[in-house]
């Protein structure tokens, strides 16, 4: 996010939440943006093909066809231009290629958009006079925008409508993405990456190969590694014989299992660090026993790009270990077999840490974002959001303002791809994925958890109640088979009018009946996202049941 | 904005326009007795036990719900408060079932340390009817028992003002009124999202978590991050004998200011669940020296057998030294974990690009 959460909360005008479920997702935050709207008036567009939470409370709401986000976003770029809503003062002061993206926002005229996307040409022009009028506004998006072929483009189109509005680095406005996961940002932060080391410092920039060579004693050649979704399905192509999996799940959360689980059951060796017997496990060579967040001590970094304590709470559970003990050992093992690869005299060749305190002061030392941070200084109470320069610097909650971190704020012009698949005869429904309220991600954490499974014990897949009378469905307790060109699941329906006709929403939690059997992998060409938004399925009633 | 200069009880103290006497009073540390105010919250005035005496003013105004003023002369303690409070809390207390040791929210409760402070002792003076309500187990993660219920509103307020979701309201009129769902239904059936928040601004033991029922009070407390989504809330773990027995937000996180939602403060209990591994384990054909490609994934070779650390580990180095060796550092693939601490996915990358030699790494940020 370029902007803090209580930034937003207190400081935009309006919010435009496109692709988040936020109340649901990030509810906490979500009940911010609730309060914001029912107490002090913040208007709210919510752009979703499904009725969510938060769209009860939208002063508007626009339910466009899933995969025609670009198309959406330069339709209302084209009426902000059409009522002069722009922000010309901005846009020469801060900005550049400025024509160019006019040029081609100029193909998207309310009419073309409407048939594209849906959404009725009344509807957009009434969101884009909202977005006009009421500045400063705060974009908001998730996995909804992200989770297609065109993830990367979508993104580049709000951050193009934000700086046209003159939104971007002000007081309750900015490009704000919701992260997922609680750490998600800091393993982005960290190196987690195939392109970066810590701190988006580029791999295949030699002045940072060379840089990280000399403080480590080794490195690798300065060029990418592979994303998740080309690694895995690189097994049965020869190319990847060891897997080394942390606190994942990728048999639940990754596109198209059953190739999944292919490539994993080819693979040489396979190292699962983890809490359960997870999905993956099943393929796992070695089952090493990690800790959890309430065993272990360190720092998260949240949506905003706060650091904050984990304190430990609890010893580890029987012999498990805090994670940072087990990465460690181990890299001392690998190392004794082959000392002559390493210099080690290098300051920071070591694998002898103390502390996960100890463990951040390295990081300090090599990440230009984390340069200031330290337990220290978070246990004294301050509030470090990075960039943190050094140990006097107070961080940075809002970036880009007055100038953006790379000088200009640059316009890309985006055209509308439409998405990989599309309905026909055969899979005549879309379906979209995502998650619930009460279960998280690949569901290890919430399946084990009582009362969760009381209120949500089961796989339920959303079916609009048109089309539930055209499957043949009687309100009954209904099952449901959905088959898509790579999979097929049988689940429990909730008909609900929260999803459209014509598309139908399920989750991941569940391993008996997991959406991700049907999803399929198609990629982002930049962010290798696959397109878990749209697939393509045909959806039967079980009979006899 | 201006300062209000103020006098309570002899102290002087400046407070910013817009500040209510309990908030002046509570700026200067001076202690006024309230169940029904919580700093989150819209003053309310509904337990009168905040009352003060004022220069100029008549009567006892509630401090909660007074706007403070410049120049205010402030008393929060006289023989007539005292009286007067005491009077509020008998009658309070009047239709309450003082059970305390029987009570969830025993050596937990407001009301409990209130009626202390402000000296009721022995019978109570207001013998009358009582109102009994059936307990409300409807939902999963906490129970309403109104028996207990002293109306002060708070968590009907929780409910709007923080959580916005309206779930609960005040219904009926008079003896007869009580919280209630939409048409008096269980609370399960109305909007309720589980939050909790209302269960831990509750003052009495009307509103508890129902893992309260299973243990005593907790011996030690943990503040730290809930380990769900992005937004990173303060939580405070609560423990006993080493073992985590409840969960609540952290009130000095400036992320939450206290509040959860369902995950963060009901959604623990995995990490002291059975199912955790708690030995390392290794495939039987690992210890007995076979290659994978020869064995048979059904036969008992591909069975897990529980072994030392030191054992999991040089299995695990050597193999990945091996394929290293024999395959090229780009063989290895590395799923490092938005799960994980900072700290911990420092040390993945840097296991991953110093010791192996490979830029594959990365992790479910995609997914």
């Amino acid at each position: 996010m370029t902007n803090a959460m209580d930034d937003i909360a207190e400081n935009a005008e309006a919010f435009f939440i496109i692709g988040s479920n936020t109340t649901s997702q990030h509810p906490v935050f979500g009940t911010k943006l609730r309060r914001a709207i029912q107490r002090r008036g913040a208007k709210l567009i919510v752009c979703d093909p499904r009725k969510i939470d938060i769209s009860d409370l939208a002063t508007i709401h626009l339910q466009h066809q899933p995969g025609t986000d670009t198309a959406l976003i330069n339709g209302l770029s084209y009426l902000i231009l059409q009522n002069g809503h722009e922000d010309t003062e901005y846009i020469a002061e801060r900005t550049e290629d400025f024509e160019e993206y006019r040029a081609v926002i100029q193909d998207y005229p309310p009419e073309k958009v409407s048939e594209i996307t849906g959404v009725p040409v009344a509807q957009l022009k009434e969101a884009a006079e909202l977005m006009g009028t009421h500045k400063p506004m705060a974009v908001m998006w998730a996995m909804g925008i992200t989770q297609h072929i065109k993830g990367v483009r979508n993104v580049m189109a709000l951050a193009g409508l934000q700086m046209m509005l003159g939104n971007m680095g002000v007081s309750g406005g900015g490009t704000n993405p919701l992260r997922g996961q609680n750490n998600v940002q800091g393993a982005c932060d960290l190196g987690g990456l195939p392109n970066n080391f810590p701190g988006y410092q580029k791999t295949f920039n030699p002045e940072v190969q060379k840089k990280f060579a000399a403080a480590w004693g080794r490195s690798t050649e300065a060029k990418v590694g592979k994303t998740v979704t080309e690694m895995v399905p690189e097994v049965t192509e020869g190319n990847t014989h060891a897997l080394y999996v942390l606190g994942e799940d990728p048999i639940m959360s990754d596109p198209d299992t059953k190739e999944i689980r292919k490539n994993f059951k080819a693979c040489d060796f396979v190292v699962l660090e983890e809490l359960f017997k997870s999905e993956t496990s099943v393929y796992a060579d070695v089952l090493l026993p990690g800790s959890s967040f309430a065993e272990k001590t360190g720092t998260f970094t949240n949506t905003e790009r706060r650091v904050q304590m984990v304190r430990q709470a609890i010893a580890p559970v029987g012999d498990s270990r805090p994670d940072w003990h087990i990465i460690s050992d181990l890299a001392k093992r690998i190392i004794a077999l082959t000392p002559e690869l390493l210099s080690l005299n290098a300051p920071y060749s070591g694998w002898d840490y103390d502390s996960t305190s100890a463990i951040m002061d390295e990081i300090a030392a090599l990440t230009p974002q984390y340069a200031g941070i330290s337990h220290e200084r978070l246990e004294n109470g301050e509030r470090l959001q990075w960039p943190v320069k050094d140990y006097e610097h107070p961080g940075t909650p809002i970036l880009h303002v007055g100038e953006f971190a790379h000088g200009k704020g640059k316009f890309k012009p985006i055209e509308h791809v439409p998405p990989t698949e599309s309905p026909d005869d055969e899979y005549p429904y879309i379906m979209s994925t995502g998650r619930v309220l009460y279960h998280w991600h690949g569901g290890q954490m919430t399946r084990r958890v009582e009362g969760i499974m009381k209120v949500y014990g089961e796989s339920l897949v959303e079916v609009n109640p048109d089309d539930a009378a055209s499957i043949g469905l009687n309100g009954g307790e209904n099952r449901i088979r959905l088959t898509s060109r790579h999979g097929s699941i049988e689940s429990k329906a909730l008909v609900t009018e929260r999803v459209p006709p014509g598309m139908v929403y399920a989750n991941f939690h569940f391993p008996e009946a997991s959406a991700n059997e049907l999803t399929h992998a198609s990629l982002d060409p930049v962010a290798k996202i696959p397109e878990y938004k749209v697939t393509a399925v045909k959806v039967e009633k079980i009979i006899g049941d | 904005m201006t300062n209000l200069k103020i006098t309570i009880d002899n102290k002087k103290i400046e407070v910013p326009e817009g500040s209510t006497v309990l908030d002046a009073a509570r700026a200067a540390n001076v202690y006024i007795p309230t169940l029904c105010d919580d700093p989150l919250l819209e003053p309310f005035g509904a337990c009168r036990l905040c009352i003060v005496e004022i220069e100029g003013y008549r009567g006892l105004p509630t401090a909660c719900s007074t706007p403070a003023a410049d120049g205010m002369q402030i008393r929060t303690s006289s023989a007539m408060i005292a009286t007067n409070r005491k009077t509020s809390m008998n009658l309070l207390l009047s239709d309450h079932p003082l059970d305390c040791q029987h009570c969830v929210s025993n050596m937990r409760c407001d009301l409990q340390y209130v009626a202390a402070y402000v000296g009721v002792r022995g019978k109570n003076p207001y013998q009358g009817e009582r109102r009994t309500y059936e307990l409300d187990e409807s939902n999963a993660f906490y129970n309403r028992n109104l028996d207990m219920c002293i109306l002060c509103g708070k968590c009907v307020r929780a409910c709007d003002e923080i959580q916005g979701r309206q779930a609960i309201s005040f219904g009926y009129r008079g003896f007869s009124t009580k919280i209630t769902a939409p048409f008096d239904l269980p609370i399960w059936d109305s909007s309720c999202e589980s939050c909790g928040r209302c269960v831990d601004m509750c003052p009495t033991g009307a509103l508890y978590d129902k893992t309260e029922l299973k243990h005593g009070l907790p011996t030690g407390e943990t503040k730290t991050i809930c380990p769900y989504c992005g937004v990173g809330c303060g939580l405070i773990v609560e423990t006993r004998n080493g073992e985590i027995i409840g969960v609540r937000g952290d009130g000095e996180s400036t992320v939450n200011e206290g509040h959860t939602c369902v995950k963060g403060r009901y959604g623990w209990e995995y990490v002291q669940h059975p199912d955790r591994v708690k030995k390392p384990l290794v495939r039987k054909y690992l210890l007995e020296g076979k290659k994978k490609s020869e064995i048979d994934r059904d036969s008992s070779d591909w069975d897990w057998a529980e072994t030392s650390w030191d054992v999991a580990l040089d299995i695990t180095a050597s193999n990945l030294a091996q394929i290293r060796d024999r395959h090229g550092a780009d063989s290895i693939g590395f799923m490092t974990s938005a799960k994980c601490l900072n700290e911990e996915n420092y040390l993945m990358n840097k296991l991953a690009r110093q010791v192996i030699g490979t830029n594959n790494i990365d992790h479910c940020a995609r997914l």
